[in-house]
């Protein structure tokens, strides 16, 4: 703690000088829309994929939702398995936990990668089996995932941006 | 220029109020545009860049957005001082343009007044009026506070500024706005550095601006003395906010950098003066992205106790000098008045302390 | 059964009148004639209560005459939540207490309940949870500091937005390892949910050698710019005396002068493996609690540079059931967050949920303090005391 209590307006000065070096500092913001940053590996969001040729029926997932948003209805199958009938997540009261895709013993559920999920009605983020499936063109995230997330880009970090000019 | 417009005064007077009031709103879409896209920089950020070719657009769609909202009246607000109090701000922001002299030796464009100096001090300090007449009839508490600190402050500071202004007068040996600006063959910010500083201080007070914002003090008052404005009415507050900071900002391009002299200035007359203009208002844009605000009281001691005294001796030392050489201050003064200033300033802070209601620690 | 009417209504007349729930706010006519005192009502929608904290100020001109903190706008009820919850359902909900220092939440509560079952924590988690925790409080001081510069004035947010470029940072890495940004749900009870991503470390240690740099700027920037050294010396002055009458913890203890701080008086998790100074202030007013965040930065860093190059390979979760079954009984489990002492105090009745959950929020007991702060300083300072404790409304309401 040993700063002079100077009052001649050197701290002022010193002030402005350091506002004036930012101004040749590169910018640190990113123009949404055109420009993307490579979203975390791990993402964790309100997008799902469920691998349905996996799944068991076995709702350890809507067990460990703390808020019940998940709706797993099964029947009895021929060879002493369940057959799952219906499977929903309720989106919209979803928190992002993850608890869900770390508790799936068969790896069956997994994030998804999108984050552009905006709907106009509150139905429309009660994700039914159609919209959850797994396809050649779902994106499955890395959440407790490791062998999706050796497989997705690198994260974009602002360390990389901000720190190369600043690098003598 | 056409000599029946300058000859008929009716024909004259129409002619350069349009003009004026197309400066006015020109210049204050240009300084909002300044102001925040020079932020970006300052803060690692880009700015307003959506609106058009680099943003240039965004100060239009402001103002197209604030008069499509609906203008909204406290009920128990003083209909009257309510409605009339951005009238009363922005009017003597217009009327200040009437006497600063854009270009060449016509001077100013409604009236070359031989008092223009005067009349630019008188006037600049009425908008004070509108200010606290929004601030007590809005019926809100928080604007009764800005509008109490309103008063005291814009009083307070008032005086250092017509000191500082009358120093100059004393250097350029002329009232009116053209005469101080070709007074001397020196800008008057190299030859009196102190008596730009606190010109600028006290027009920064008085245009409530950078350190010294706090009849608006976002963080304490939300919006302070328009907190209670919507639509037309809040727009009027922020035109005569940045039209006051065009108005001090081409006062003072005027009276300490000589305005619009400069070179070839029978033709360029026009564009030394915005340069300078736009110079100022740079600085003070800088000024405010850096610091914090002060305390109301910090602020009057500040006026009273440093900024006070240090225009007084300003003032006696030019009238020594100005007495000393026989009323035209030779160029090599410039390097004793730096010193000096900068003697001043030194001295004076070790004994300036800025006081508090829960006073200032003493180390 | 038939009722007798006339002794129905004689009952119903025998019914006190509601009492105000809030006893200790009087209610103040403010616009009764020849009142002279001036009281505004600070929030809970204002700009600069962090939320929706409000502050029943009176006021005599500008000068503060009373104070009186009210809180609970934004009860969630979440002690209550957690009865109806597992013991691992309950994490996530403690990254919405101070959203500002979530990790630091998450630790908290999984220290208790590991302490609560009696699990142990492999080595590697613990080091992760220390160099979370660092990374945690520099993110939540550079927050603190930046909105106390704003409460200040800084009315066009300069210092907090290069603050913020720090802090984003940070969030870069927290995203990089749990996949979120905000609410980060990341410690889990014996360990933490994931292994750190292979590129973490490296960018981690750059992160700990460039930051010394920005540190430095902000002190260029503020530490002795006249106006800032104005507005805080000597304002909101907590005396050590009132800072542990009042319970306080945290920089605004330590801004006090006295050196208390769990990582040291406590060690938790592995804290008494490392080297690290606690930094104390003088006075405990503004300028101090300023800081002292400031230097708790660099001592952070510190740890940092200690704990990224120790830590071991191996598990970093010990197996816990799904539905965890602690024995009966209770437990407190404390650590130090970047806005003070968070407790978590369990009762266990055998069962998956707990039985009570009680939380010891830093902030609420910091607030308590406010109007000793405040009183007898100006509106502005007000403001700028408030925003120099670092409250955060989602703890303090719970």
């Amino acid at each position: 703690m040993s700063i002079k209590f100077e009052r001649y307006g050197k701290g002022l000065a010193k002030g402005m000088v350091i506002t004036l070096k930012h101004v040749l500092r590169p910018r640190i913001t990113t123009q949404y829309p055109e420009e993307r940053l490579n979203i975390s590996r791990r993402f964790r969001g309100s997008d799902f994929v469920w691998d349905k040729d996996r799944c068991t029926g076995c709702a350890t997932c809507a067990k460990s939702c703390l808020q019940g948003n998940i709706t797993v209805v099964t029947s009895a199958g021929k060879e002493n398995n369940y057959v799952v009938e219906e499977f929903e997540i309720d989106v919209g009261r979803c928190i992002s936990c993850g608890l869900c895709v770390e508790a799936c013993p068969y790896t069956a559920l997994h994030f998804g990668l999108s984050y552009e999920k905006g709907t106009y009605r509150r139905g429309d983020l009660i994700l039914g089996r159609d919209k959850l499936e797994l396809t050649p063109a779902s994106q499955p995230s890395g959440y407790d995932r490791p062998e999706f997330e050796v497989r997705l880009p690198k994260q974009t970090m602002l360390l990389d941006r901000a720190g190369r000019k600043r690098q003598k | 220029m056409n000599s029946w417009i300058l000859d008929n005064f009716w024909a004259h007077f129409a002619v350069f109020t349009i003009v004026i009031l197309a400066f006015v709103i020109i210049g204050v879409m240009a300084f909002i545009y300044v102001e925040r896209r020079g932020f970006g920089p300052f803060q690692l950020r880009r700015g307003p860049n959506r609106a058009g070719p680099f943003g240039i657009l965004q100060p239009i769609a402001d103002a197209i957005k604030v008069l499509l909202k609906e203008d909204v009246v406290p009920d128990r607000a003083d209909k009257v001082l309510h409605t009339l109090g951005p009238v009363i701000v922005f009017l003597p922001v217009l009327l200040i343009f009437a006497v600063i002299p854009f270009h060449g030796q016509i001077g100013g464009l409604i009236a070359n007044l031989n008092v223009g100096i005067v009349y630019v001090a008188a006037i600049s300090s009425l908008g004070v009026v509108g200010v606290f007449m929004a601030g007590w009839g809005s019926e809100n508490k928080y604007s009764l506070i800005a509008a109490m600190r309103v008063v005291g402050a814009m009083i307070s500071y008032e005086i250092p500024l017509v000191l500082s202004l009358v120093a100059v007068v004393l250097a350029t040996g002329s009232l009116s706005m053209n005469g101080i600006a070709t007074g001397h063959p020196l800008p008057m910010i190299l030859l009196m550095p102190l008596g730009f500083l606190i010109f600028l201080a006290a027009s920064m007070a008085e245009i409530n601006r950078g350190p010294f914002d706090l009849l608006e003090a976002d963080s304490e008052l939300v919006a302070g003395f328009h907190i209670e404005y919507s639509g037309m009415k809040f727009a009027m507050f922020y035109l005569a906010e940045y039209g006051h900071a065009l108005a001090m900002s081409a006062v003072a391009a005027t009276v300490f950098m000589k305005g619009w002299v400069g070179p070839w200035d029978a033709y360029l007359g026009w564009f030394w003066f915005i340069l300078k203009t736009l110079m100022i208002f740079v600085l003070l844009v800088w000024l405010r992205v850096t610091f914090p605000r002060m305390r109301i009281d910090q602020m009057m001691s500040f006026a009273w106790k440093f900024l006070l005294p240090m225009a007084l001796i300003n003032l006696l030392v030019v009238g020594i000098q100005v007495v000393a050489f026989g009323g035209d201050i030779p160029w090599w003064m410039m390097f004793i008045n730096f010193g000096l200033a900068g003697v001043l300033i030194l001295g004076w802070s070790k004994f300036f302390r800025p006081g508090g209601a829960r006073v200032e620690y003493q180390v | 059964m038939k009722i007798d009417e006339a002794k129905t209504e004689s009952v119903i007349l025998e019914i006190p009148k509601a009492q105000p729930v809030m006893r200790d706010v009087e209610i103040i006519d403010t616009d009764a004639p020849g009142d002279d005192v001036f009281v505004l009502n600070m929030g809970p929608q204002h700009p600069s209560t962090h939320g929706v904290f409000r502050m029943r100020v009176t006021f005599s001109g500008e000068l503060i005459e009373d104070m009186q903190p009210i809180f609970g706008y934004l009860h969630r009820g979440i002690e209550k939540l957690a009865e109806t919850r597992t013991y691992t359902q309950f994490i996530p909900m403690t990254d919405r207490l101070s959203y500002l220092t979530s990790m630091a939440n998450n630790h908290a509560y999984v220290v208790a309940v590991e302490k609560l079952a009696g699990i142990e924590v492999p080595e590697r988690a613990e080091y992760i949870r220390v160099i979370m925790n660092e990374l945690m409080r520099i993110s939540s001081h550079l927050m603190a500091v930046g909105f106390f510069l704003n409460d200040l004035g800084c009315s066009v947010f300069t210092p907090l937005l290069y603050m913020y470029r720090e802090r984003e940072k940070l969030l870069d890495l927290f995203e990089m390892v749990c996949g979120a940004r905000l609410t980060y749900n990341y410690m889990r009870i014996g360990g933490v949910s994931q292994d750190l991503p292979e590129e973490f470390l490296g960018y981690a240690k750059q992160f700990v050698k460039e930051m010394p740099s920005y540190i430095e700027e902000y002190e260029q920037l503020l530490a002795e710019n006249e106006i800032l050294l104005a507005r805080t010396k000597g304002v909101g002055v907590l005396t050590p005396e009132m800072a542990v009458n009042s319970s306080a913890s945290g920089p605004v203890l330590r801004a006090s002068g006295i050196k208390w701080d769990l990582r040291k008086a406590d060690p938790y998790s592995l804290y008494d493996r490392f080297d690290f100074d606690v930094p104390v202030g003088e006075i405990g007013d503004n300028y101090d609690r300023y800081r002292v965040r400031i230097e708790e930065m660099r001592q952070s860093l510190r740890i940092l540079e200690q704990a990224i190059p120790q830590l071991p390979e191996g598990e970093v979760r010990t197996k816990v059931p799904q539905f965890l079954r602690p024995p009966k009984g209770e437990a407190y489990g404390r650590i130090e967050t970047p806005q003070g002492e968070l407790g978590f105090y369990l009762v266990s009745d055998g069962g998956i949920a707990p039985y009570r959950l009680h939380i010891r929020p830093p902030t609420l007991i910091n607030v308590t303090a406010l109007s000793e702060m405040v009183v007898g300083s100006l509106l502005a300072d007000a403001i700028a005391t408030f925003g120099s404790i670092d409250v955060c409304l989602g703890e303090i309401d719970r």
